[in-house]
């Protein structure tokens, strides 16, 4: 389960398999890696350029004056990166994740679209070239497409943003966990759907807190993601009260993640990696990529519970949640997608949808009115979550209660009973607005 | 169920000497346990439950037919309706519905039925004595509310992702307005007068009112409760007394019902309940109202005169749909 892990989203992952290559060559050099890193073509096959996805459904006229259809056009990018691939089978990255929420956003806008006289569309541009993709964007904003969803590297989601100065455009960034990008590297034209690095660490954070697993080992990966995480996990623990006994860093050369055989010699591994700690409640995890994280529950040296990016997990969304009307939700996915909803198709659908209730709320298409309404005090949308979701003036953020979540199943929901706050209890999640530094909100 | 009425029974040894009367009349109450696939049976005047009885998966909506024979159950998880025999408990036949039925209501006639369909975005029409789908009407994302007009002429269906309440001619089957509500709609319902149409909104928090006349809002009720935190406040059941005058309104995980003049649309009172309050239904003289707590597996009694709560009953679990029948 990603934990609204942008960068599972693509399927790229050549390149990526192949640097793997020695994960425990030290302990035998005898098995062959002999995994063909084609094997996962399946699912590594170049998604289709640019398919415009047309989810016109004929408007329904509630009476039969035929009045004018307004068309609301979004447009969706993609900066497809190689990345590489998780761990297990059920974790690779489908080819339209993100889209096919997006898709089911436009589907459900258009139900109420056709009693508003009201049409979504969505075209879609999926590009590996950084610079292409920016002059896409920008051709079809300056052809009357002014709200994009964008799943891009965060120098491409700023570079984008740059190109777009002066022009109406809206970016719904639904991929991306960065705290940078709703900080220091804040854009008011930028809008998030997807939730930080913080708020996920928070999430989990009350969680463990309230389960009086104060003593944390933290374990983290070597990737720049990584370090990112397990910084938002410390600044978790400092604030709800846990501590961190001990740090260590998986420096194990990361191997193939798939050859035949490969558990004995986990089994080894990570007994021996996470031996003698000083005395701790859970282990949390930060490894963003799934490279080692998931073979940590059940092997770990002491009988300890795994929490982080692997084990139990904070996440936008999971596909077997089912309160809150959810199960008509995710059914309604699954037969669209012939799959199972995602955090990042969530994150998109809600892109959508934000985009949809502004439209019938103020009964507009005009961008600059669905704009400030969705920034003003009187948005909120539904998201399957028992609470309004809003937009946190001071950065950009929808701000969202989070699911505490094992693979097979929800174990809690975030913010937990007594984590208080002033104005939303939903605040005690992510980086609050006496401590944002992003400036272009205020300014 | 041969329960001796106690105000009949009073009146006819003591004559006019009445006490100051409990609620005299003993009816029968029905819950639907969403967790336990059950139904528990409640008498209205030991307030306690006398029988569960089992029915089909993830029971909620509950109505009883006109007569009072039929107890008609939205078994969800079956994607079909059960109808059982209020007095015996026994299952008399299903009746179709599109899938996932959630709340259902009658024409003022007795039938037919309609269903709201979560799954398709659907009304669904149901004859229930030949047990055929006789039509369906298309409306928003999440079809769940279902109020009908006092005359049978009008039906209000909200969707809840698209936060409207629908206005349905029930000759044609065709929706002739629509009116955009606060987020999450979960139930609409007339007034006795059908002057009045109230439609809950969980997420956003409010009631709207609608004048049906000319679909224009009216008022919208806001509630406000010290210590409880604007998220917990979350609208859902809606009942309101014979005469017209007072709204009550479930507030979810406020666990409160809102008491509501209905004119001035203020709130007047907040009276705790149970846990995750929804559904409600009056006693057929209207003296105490019934609520389901979900989250605590109970049944609250409230004394519609006095506006206290006087008991709570345990249930089975999730407690979701509840309905009084005159007997």
């Amino acid at each position: 389960m990603a934990n609204g892990n942008a960068e599972r989203a693509h399927s790229g992952g050549m390149i990526a398999c192949l640097r793997r290559g020695a994960l425990f060559a030290s302990l035998a050099a005898a098995l062959a890696m002999a995994a063909p890193v084609r094997s996962l073509a399946e699912d590594a096959a170049p998604p289709a350029a640019a398919a415009p996805a047309p989810e016109a459904t004929a408007p329904a006229k509630a009476d039969e004056t035929a009045p004018k259809v307004a068309v609301i056009p979004i447009l969706l990018a993609r900066e497809l990166r190689e990345e590489p691939l998780p761990l297990s089978l059920l974790d690779l990255p489908p080819k339209d994740l993100g889209l096919a929420g997006a898709k089911l956003g436009i589907t459900d806008n258009n139900t109420t679209g056709r009693f508003m006289n009201q049409e979504f569309t969505l075209e879609t541009i999926e590009e590996s070239d950084p610079a292409k993709l920016i002059a896409d964007v920008v051709q079809k904003v300056d052809a009357g497409m002014h709200f994009v969803l964008v799943d891009a590297s965060p120098a491409t989601l700023l570079k984008l943003s740059d190109a777009l100065k002066g022009k109406e455009a809206l970016l719904i960034n639904y991929a991306l966990p960065d705290d940078s990008l709703r900080e220091e590297d804040c854009r008011a034209d930028v809008l998030h759907t997807a939730p930080t690095r913080s708020m996920l660490a928070d999430a989990l954070a009350q969680y463990l807190v309230w389960k009086k697993w104060n003593r944390w080992l933290l374990l983290l990966g070597p990737t720049e993601k990584d370090k990112l995480y397990a910084d938002a996990i410390r600044r978790a623990a400092k604030r709800f009260g846990a501590k961190i006994v001990e740090e260590r860093t998986f420096t194990y050369d990361s191997g193939n993640r798939r050859s035949d055989g490969g558990f004995e010699q986990v089994q080894q591994q990570i007994p021996t990696f996470t031996q003698s700690a000083p005395d701790y409640d859970v282990v949390v995890v930060a490894d963003e990529s799934s490279l080692f994280g998931d073979y940590l529950p059940y092997r770990t040296w002491d009988a300890r519970p795994v929490a982080g990016t692997a084990g139990l997990v904070a996440e936008s969304w999971h596909p077997a949640i089912e309160l809150w009307g959810g199960t008509q939700f995710q059914n309604r996915f699954k037969r669209l997608a012939d799959r199972t909803m995602r955090p990042i198709d969530y994150n998109a659908w809600l892109a959508v949808r934000m985009i949809g209730e502004a439209a019938a709320r103020t009964k507009s298409t005009n961008f600059k009115e669905l704009v400030d309404y969705i920034k003003g005090p009187s948005f909120e949308v539904a998201g399957f979550k028992g609470v309004g979701l809003s937009v946190r003036n001071w950065n950009g953020q929808l701000r969202q209660p989070i699911l505490v979540d094992t693979p097979k199943m929800l174990v809690t929901v975030s913010p937990q009973q007594g984590f208080l706050h002033q104005s939303s209890v939903l605040d005690t999640l992510g980086v609050d607005k006496p401590e944002t530094k992003c400036k272009a909100y205020t300014q | 169920m041969k329960r001796i009425k106690v105000g009949a029974l009073l009146l006819g040894t003591l004559s006019a000497l009445a006490l100051p009367v409990p609620a005299a009349y003993a009816y029968t109450a029905f819950v639907t346990n969403e967790k336990d696939n059950s139904v528990s049976v409640i008498d209205t005047e030991k307030l306690e439950v006398i029988k569960t009885f089992p029915v089909g998966q993830r029971p909620r909506g509950v109505i009883l037919s006109n007569d009072g024979k039929w107890l008609i159950v939205c078994t969800s998880d079956d994607n079909i309706i059960q109808v059982y025999d209020t007095k015996t408990y026994q299952l008399v036949k299903t009746l179709p519905s599109g899938p996932d039925p959630e709340l259902l209501i009658l024409h003022p006639s007795g039938n037919p039925l309609y269903v709201a369909n979560e799954d398709d975005n659907l009304v669904t029409v149901v004859d229930i004595q030949s047990g055929k789908i006789v039509g369906d009407i298309p409306v928003g994302v999440e079809p769940e509310g279902m109020g009908m007009s006092p005359d049978g002429k009008v039906l209000v269906n909200t969707s809840e992702t698209t936060n409207m309440a629908h206005f349905i001619d029930t000759t044609t089957h065709k929706t002739f307005d629509n009116v955009l509500v606060d987020s999450r709609p979960r139930v609409a319902i007339f007034n006795p007068a059908g002057t009045q149409l109230w439609v809950s909104s969980e997420i956003g928090g409010t009631v709207t009112v609608i004048n049906p006349a000319d679909r224009k809002v009216i008022g919208k009720v806001r509630f406000e409760i010290p210590g409880v935190t604007k998220e917990a406040i979350q609208p859902v059941g809606i009942r309101i007394t014979q005469d017209g005058k007072t709204a009550f309104v479930a507030l979810g995980p406020a666990n409160r019902v809102a008491v509501i003049d209905t004119e001035t649309l203020q709130v007047k009172k907040y009276l705790l309940v149970g846990q995750r309050v929804w559904q409600m239904a009056f006693t057929p003289d209207g003296k105490q109202l019934l609520t389901t707590n979900g989250a605590s597996n109970d049944v609250s009694v409230i004394d519609v005169a006095a506006l206290k709560v006087i008991k709570s009953i345990r249930t089975g679990r999730y407690p979701w749909g509840i309905v009084v029948a005159p007997f």
